[in-house]
């Protein structure tokens, strides 16, 4: 290996805060040498960004940054903001998450990247925009003259995070910071953007490091992985060694945690119990230690240092490392799984069972209005758009989507038990259109939400023992058993009924949506809504909160209506899945058989591009990406809805397209128990 | 601040000791109120300020029958004599005893400004958080009602209306000081329900079939509740101080009966040279509007579980 272009050597970062100096980052050293990228993986609060922002200077003033961080020699760490600027953008480039804010939106896309270019080099203002527009055709942004006049609002997330990676290699920086660059975007688009930067890296040679918690997304792009707990790092290696044989119990744990589209295990996901120390006042020995089932008693007084274990150069800081290597242990042999509690279910049975939910037709319009005084009525945006979906009793069915598919809104319209603007919603039998008030407030109790950020909630002035109790009030559940009952429900979710008097937020992101689950069980409720509720947790909290819904499931016979974009969550959870797109259903079925064997392209794209936590498997995939973004609900296209972006219509020829461009496909039954909505649906093997 | 009385109270006791969970915890499970009774104790400042009040409310109700005077006696032996014997706060030009007349404006003052206070942000928190929470028609026509009172100059109309509070109680004096007080509060209100009416919790209850007032009460006011505080604490300085305006014009309290306000407005002028006339009543002022203060900052930490020491 040639010499490295970043090395990063004893990095420390501490901020102050009222209750203590918060150590986020307590001594970590690597090297990224030129070309390569190096992924570190950790969760909130492990200090990933911190170490990332503290090497590129712009942590703020009060954070102290110790250690040393050379970029091809050159110390970066105690620089003067007015040092730093100069390498900042031409030697060392950075990405964000949040594509939206990272832009100013007073100004054009175009203006902006030839500043970008022009603040390190001396051209005229053409070259700069001419360099501009090479940018963004370098990044995939179609009509790149056009669109350089457009401002930041106009561009969708996926269109500004490529003109961020423009912006980062306008000057062919040797090395570029990714902080999280796809979590705030779909995973059709995230695979786009994974593509740019691939195109990004080979156009300029630069090495990135790249920051994220997703460890799929580390797996297919990274030559080298670190992870990170607790402000260490605790694992080093080549993707393929720390992938493939994890000898630090935390790896373990994170890649059992997760999961796979790729796998069709119905067995429970491997918990991580506990959550990640405090930074404030951190105990000696490791920090795992607590969480760690290899845990003796060298981990409670000596924290591990990072040591090469085996050839290839991988490190753990592990005491347990070797017991580890010597047995090839896997998550499954190292944390204890919680009993397996999903049935086995089959297919006659289904028939049987009686339908929960069924909505038929369903529509939900929202008019888009203009004018201050006198509003009129300027287009529709059909949210919504004649769905069907039916789940029965004990079965789970998981709506797919991505974000502005309309799958919010579909569950909002069940959730409110009025006549819908169109077709019919029948919840246990019982048609919503029919209800009268007191009726429904009785039908209230038997479907109950949890809905994705388990903070906003709980009212946050409420104790949980009120949180829990509200629906019991509501319902009038007897008074006098009301305590009881709080403290049973505690126990459901797995908190200690002592909790009770505490507020929402004195607990951790997983503890709250237990409260929250725990709240929308309180009536017994037949059916549950679930809107992304493990989307906001962290991959070690979620693993433990999906393997307690499914153990409620089979306990209390409940049914599930889970909405969530990631597709490994539901082929885990679903027993049934539809698949949304711009308002309507694309394909719908058992979990197994659409996974396994998808046949609408929307669909196959959607899986194809789901990122899997194996390197080997990742490199090996054949993508399937689609171009640019999903179109206005407001104005579908005509015909197939998903014709513009379909690689299969791409492909056809005029005569089949026809079909396309002028008849909306129906569902049309592919194989038993799968539907799709494309008039040349075929099932292929994707994931 | 209106305050919901929390009839299914889980503080009972469990009815029944059988099961598990009744044997595994006896320990009561503690309601809302019940913690924030509890955090705002935990006060100290707020314990203090809520004894400076009562003890304001003793001195102003108790206080004359320890006087050996009345507030419209006369004693014409001593003119503008400072604080003795005889009279502790000393006596005003007209030989008017300043104790007895000091605890009398006192009386009007803190009934005055509590009672404005709780009144127009009472009716603030209710009419802003109905309208921005149920939307509509409601909203539009309570908003058009807070609209037409805040261009009414509120001033002019006490004036014409005054000569007909003439002989009347002066807790009329309360409402229409109140009346005219709320609506920027309101307005606030509003606003930020229409924001809370969005957030999941609210949701969450919707769906879980809880009634619009239990969804206001419960969810809506307590989250605005900093500011009801805050604003409440802020009409009681006003509501003193528009009714010693009113009195200076000769609306609000009438002589012989005295406001602090009006005790105040006299003495001004002659606060260097005879500082008895002003200093007490002042002093009195400062002290009670301290003191809610000092109750509303206590009872707002009570209510926000982020704020400082955890329940």
């Amino acid at each position: 290996m040639s010499s490295p272009v970043l090395q990063v050597r004893d990095l420390r970062v501490t901020f102050r805060s009222e209750g203590g100096d918060v150590k986020a980052v307590r001594g970590i050293s690597y090297e990224l040498a030129r070309r390569e990228v190096l992924g570190i993986v950790g969760e909130s609060g492990s200090g990933k960004s911190a170490s990332a922002l503290a090497v590129m200077g712009l942590l703020p003033e009060t954070a102290r940054v110790e250690g040393s961080a050379l970029l091809d020699g050159e110390e970066l760490i105690g620089r003067g903001d007015r040092e730093l600027a100069r390498l900042r953008g031409r030697r060392i480039a950075m990405i964000f998450q949040d594509p939206l804010s990272a832009l100013t939106p007073v100004y054009s896309i175009g203006y902006q990247l030839a500043e970008a270019v022009r603040v390190h080099r001396d051209v005229s203002a053409d070259e700069a925009r001419r360099r501009a527009m090479e940018l963004l055709e370098l990044v995939g942004i179609p009509r790149a003259g056009q669109r350089a006049s457009a401002f930041p609002h106009e561009f969708s997330g996926g269109m500004r995070q490529r003109v961020l990676i423009a912006m980062a290699i306008a000057n062919d920086p040797d090395v570029i910071v990714a902080d999280e660059p796809t979590t705030a975007l779909d995973v059709t688009i995230q695979a786009q953007i994974l593509d740019v930067l691939r195109t990004a890296r080979e156009a300029t040679g630069a090495a990135i490091l790249m920051i994220t918690h997703d460890l799929g997304v580390i797996a297919g792009l990274a030559d080298r992985v670190a992870v990170m707990y607790a402000g260490r790092l605790v694992e080093t290696g080549t993707v393929d060694d720390v992938y493939g044989r994890p000898r630090m119990p935390y790896t373990l744990g994170l890649l059992g945690a997760i999961p796979r589209v790729d796998e069709s295990g119905r067995g429970p996901l491997v918990p991580i119990e506990g959550a990640p120390p405090s930074l404030v006042d951190l105990p000696p020995g490791c920090p795992f230690a607590p969480r760690c089932p290899l845990v003796y008693d060298r981990c409670l007084e000596v924290e591990p240092a990072l040591l090469a274990i085996g050839e290839a150069g991988q490190r753990a800081a592990c005491h347990r490392s070797s017991v580890i290597e010597e047995g090839d242990l896997r998550p499954v042999d190292v944390f204890p799984l919680p009993p397996s509690t999903s049935p086995a279910r089959t297919h006659d049975r289904r028939a049987q069972r009686p339908v929960v939910l069924a909505a038929e037709d369903l529509v939900r319009h929202h008019p888009v209005l203009r004018g201050a005084v006198f509003k009129r009525q300027v287009g529709t945006v059909r949210a919504v758009d004649g769905i069907s979906f039916e789940i029965r009793e004990g079965e789970t069915l998981g709506l797919v989507g991505e974000s502005g598919c309309g799958k919010t809104t579909a569950l909002l319209e069940v959730l409110e038990l009025r006549p819908p603007q169109g077709g019919r919603v029948v919840v246990l039998g019982r048609d919503v259109a029919q209800l009268d008030a007191r009726e429904r407030r009785a039908l209230r109790r038997d479907v109950q939400v949890v809905f994705q950020d388990p903070l906003a909630s709980l009212d946050p002035r409420l104790p949980v023992s009120d949180v829990l109790a509200e629906p019991l009030r509501t319902h009038r559940f007897p008074a006098g058993r009301t305590s009881a009952r709080v403290r049973e429900l505690l126990e459901l979710v797995g908190l200690a009924p002592g909790h009770a008097a505490r507020y929402p937020q004195q607990f951790s992101g997983g503890q709250r949506q237990r409260i929250a689950i725990a709240r929308a069980l309180a009536l017994e409720p037949k059916l549950l809504v679930l809107d992304e509720p493990v989307s906001a947790l962290d991959v070690s909290i979620r693993a433990g909160v999906i393997n307690l819904l499914e153990g409620l499931r089979a306990r209390l016979g409940l049914s599930y209506l889970f909405v969530a974009h990631d597709l490994s969550v539901v082929r885990h959870i679903a027993d049934r899945v539809a698949v949304m797109y711009l308002g309507r259903l694309a394909e719908t079925g058992d979990v197994q058989r659409v996974y396994d064997a998808p046949a609408h392209p929307y669909t196959q794209a959607l899986l194809s591009a789901v990122p899997i936590p194996d390197p080997t498997l990742e490199r090996e995939r054949r993508r399937i990406i689609l171009e640019g973004d999903p179109p206005s609900p407001a104005d579908p296209p005509s015909g197939c809805r998903f014709r513009t972006r379909c690689p299969k219509f791409a492909a056809l020829d005029d005569d089949l397209r026809g079909r396309c461009i002028e008849e909306d496909p129906a569902l049309a039954a592919v194989t038993e128990d799968q539907h799709a909505a494309c008039h040349y649906a075929e099932p292929m093997h994707v994931v | 601040m209106s305050v919901p009385s929390d009839q299914f109270s889980s503080v009972l006791p469990s009815a029944e000791p059988t099961g598990a969970a009744a044997a595994l915890d006896e320990t009561r499970v503690p309601s809302r109120w019940g913690l924030v009774l509890k955090r705002f104790r935990r006060r100290r400042l707020a314990a203090a300020g809520l004894a400076v009040l009562v003890a304001l409310f003793a001195l102003a109700f108790l206080g004359p029958y320890l006087g050996h005077w009345s507030y419209t006696d006369h004693d014409f032996n001593a003119f503008l004599e400072g604080p003795s014997a005889a009279h502790w706060f000393g006596t005003t030009q007209t030989g008017a005893d300043v104790y007895a007349l000091t605890l009398r404006g006192m009386q009007k003052s803190l009934i005055i400004g509590l009672l404005v206070a709780v009144i127009a942000t009472g009716l603030a928190a209710l009419v802003g958080s109905f309208a921005g929470y149920m939307g509509g028609w409601v909203d539009r026509v309570l908003m058009w009602f807070v609209e037409l009172l805040l261009v009414i100059p509120a001033f002019l109309i006490i004036a014409i209306l005054s000569p007909n509070f003439r002989g009347r109680t002066w807790l009329l004096l309360v409402l229409v000081v109140a009346a005219f007080l709320w609506m920027v509060t309101a307005r606030i209100v509003r606003g930020m329900t229409i924001s809370l009416r969005e957030r999941e919790y609210v949701l969450a209850a919707r769906y879980m079939g809880v009634s619009t007032p239990t969804i206001v009460f419960r969810h809506i006011l307590p989250n605005v509740a900093s500011l009801l505080i805050i604003d409440a604490t802020i009409n009681v300085s006003v509501a003193i101080l528009t009714e010693t305006g009113l009195s200076f014009f000769g609306f609000g309290v009438q002589p012989p009966d005295v406001s602090l306000g009006s005790l105040i407005a006299d003495g001004t002028s002659s606060a260097v040279t005879y500082p008895w006339l002003f200093g007490f009543p002042a002093a009195l002022l400062v002290l009670i509007v301290l003191s809610v203060n000092l109750v509303g900052d206590g009872l707002r930490d009570a209510l926000d579980p982020t704020s400082g020491t955890t329940g």
